[in-house]
């Protein structure tokens, strides 16, 4: 499978956040998008769910054209993992992983045996089995951050995108969500991340996307693209990379952004 | 372990539908002619009877007030229910799109022109539906990248307070010796003139609009993560509002029209059967239906045997309800999320 993007202007309405977006996802690959905040990593998922009209140019999956597609049809391409967490009523975790099987279901039924099943595999292969009749409202937010991976697998998409899925977590949370990620690697899924650790991208062995003045500036492997100017240049700091270990410095200060 | 196992909810949907025949079987007995409940049975199983009167007052007098009774309270708490899970609030009431008062008004004005029953009755369901509509017009009317959901809140709030403010103008010019009691008796609630013919027109509405409701009440649990999860789940949140919306308005339009305006049924019920049977609405539906038709009935029996002089069925459960939520509220916190 392969996403790409042609000359996409996209945004809210009257407002252009990007112009003149190009690039290009496939399955197998773990592609991570850095930019500042507000720089318009959440309009591009946006964009790419289809929850957003692209405002010109266009997206194509697997060479169509996708902006007929109706919910279900995206639903069982993309899934998201967004950053909000509204949840009214305290279902439970296997609840909201089954959410993840309406695009599957015939119209009016609900979750079978075999639905249940599958989202069983799923918290199973998030290593929170033990989460599966817990009250979703009760979990501490990594916790609920693995369910909704989990609901978003459930899916069985061909992308699964994830906005900051570490924000607000503590450290070992996030190293968590981070081994998870690693762990999801295979030839049948293609994982884009919105990160605003840098060097995450690098734990993941990622692709990066960095989005930068209204645009996606820079498409590549991590190596390649993450140098000092660039971090300087959107982020507006002084940093230094280790040459050993790759760590992270600001510079004249001692504070390490990120270790491994 | 899950708090809400499947067949423990199954068997309190059983349980409250038995609850609903004791009590339907009780209050066909009570009343200021009461009837001993055996020779009741006797009748509705065989057909004979020796107190002649048993005939015309069980079947005629009080059958058509226990079935609009039933559909009343059922269809109030469905109806709240189900806009508890759209606005993804659990302190939400049928008439947040301002169909009540939509319906007042639309009596009001029948009842000011001298209009017959029926013509108040129709009257009342087109102004409720109307008012529904107006709410969703106002909606769409405002800005477009905004929560829609706040937006209907907002328009529902504007609608009820335009209808009020016609209500109380329509009150203001009634004559006060015969057209302003009527108005204020008909916006107090009651169920004492109904007949067959008002339950051959609420039965197949609240039927049919129940229908969509029961078919989508799995999908309306989605709505729980927010529009934009939802729609990235597959859901096509749109057309899943306006299809609640529309039914839970027929449902209330439907019984408002007949009844008058029956409060706090559509807020407790669905509220404090939540954490009997859990969030599901595959179950939560079902539930309130029994419950709030259970309930409705039990105050109904009251109204009509406490005194000489029948209370307004509107007042008993307000003065019950208000209480009610306070308790639920009070205890739920505690046993809400409890794992």
């Amino acid at each position: 499978m392969e996403i790409q993007f042609k000359h996409a202007t996209l945004g809210y309405g009257e407002k252009i956040v990007l112009k003149d977006v190009n690039l290009t996802l496939s399955t197998g690959k773990t592609t991570c998008v850095i930019g500042k905040n507000g720089a318009g990593k959440t309009t591009l998922f946006k964009s790419l769910l289809g929850l957003i009209p692209v405002l010109s140019g266009e997206i194509l999956f697997d060479g169509k054209n996708v902006s007929q597609w109706s919910r279900r049809k995206f639903a069982r391409m993309v899934s998201y993992v967004s950053q909000s967490r509204i949840t009214a009523f305290p279902y439970s975790a296997l609840d909201v992983v089954l959410f993840g099987r309406l695009a599957h279901l015939p119209s009016f039924a609900s979750p079978r045996k075999k639905d249940v099943e599958i989202a069983e595999e799923c918290l199973e292969l998030l290593n929170i089995s033990h989460l599966r009749d817990r009250v979703f409202t009760r979990l501490s937010g990594g916790e609920q951050q693995m369910v909704i991976i989990a609901r978003a697998l459930a899916q069985q998409p061909a992308f699964l995108v994830m906005d900051e899925p570490t924000a607000n977590l503590d450290f070992s949370n996030q190293a968590k969500i981070i081994c998870q990620v690693n762990a999801l690697k295979n030839t049948s899924l293609g994982v884009l991340m919105a990160t605003h650790t840098p060097s995450q991208a690098e734990m993941c062995h990622a692709d990066v996307i960095v989005i930068h003045n209204g645009t996606v500036w820079k498409q590549g492997n991590y190596d390649e693209i993450i140098t000092e100017r660039l971090l300087q240049e959107i982020y507006d700091v002084e940093v230094e990379i280790c040459p050993a270990c790759k760590q992270l410095k600001i510079k004249n200060k001692s504070l390490i952004l990120h270790s491994k | 372990m899950n708090i809400y196992p499947a067949n423990s909810q199954a068997k309190i949907v059983a349980i409250l539908t038995v609850i609903l025949l004791v009590i339907t079987v009780l209050s066909f007995s009570i009343g200021r002619y009461s009837i001993p409940v055996n020779s009741l049975l006797r009748f509705l199983v065989t057909g004979a009877y020796i107190d002649e009167n048993l005939p015309v007052i069980a079947l005629q007098i009080r059958l058509p007030r226990i079935l609009i009774a039933i559909l009343t309270g059922g269809a109030l708490s469905v109806a709240g229910a189900t806009y508890q899970g759209l606005f993804r609030n659990p302190v939400v009431s049928p008439d947040i799109l301002g169909v009540s008062a939509g319906a007042g008004f639309g009596a009001a004005i029948a009842i000011l022109l001298s209009a017959g029953l029926a013509m108040i009755q129709i009257s009342a369901f087109a102004t409720g539906i109307g008012a529904v509509v107006l709410s969703m017009f106002i909606c769409r009317a405002m800005v477009a990248n905004h929560d829609r959901l706040l937006l209907l809140v907002l328009a529902g709030m504007i609608v009820s307070s335009m209808f009020g403010a016609l209500i109380s103008l329509t009150k203001y010019v009634a004559d006060s010796e015969s057209r302003l009691p009527e108005i204020t008796f008909w916006l107090m609630g009651s169920l004492a003139r109904v007949t067959m013919q008002e339950v051959w027109f609420v039965l197949p509405v609240v039927l049919v609009s129940l229908i969509p409701l029961l078919l989508n009440s799995w999908k309306i649990n989605i709505l729980a993560f927010g529009e934009e999860d939802a729609k990235t789940l597959g859901l096509n949140t749109a057309r899943l509002r306006i299809t609640l919306i529309c039914c839970a308005s027929l449902l209330t339009a439907s019984v408002v029209s007949v009844t008058g305006i029956i409060g706090w049924i559509g807020l407790i019920i669905p509220h404090f059967m939540r954490f009997i049977v859990g969030p599901d609405h595959r179950r939560l539906l079902p539930a309130s239906f029994l419950a709030g038709a259970s309930f409705l009935l039990l105050v109904d029996d009251f109204a009509r045997s406490v005194s000489m002089l029948e209370i307004p069925i509107g007042i008993i459960t307000a003065i019950i309800g208000a209480p009610i939520l306070f308790i639920v509220l009070k205890i739920s916190p505690s046993n809400h999320h409890k794992m």
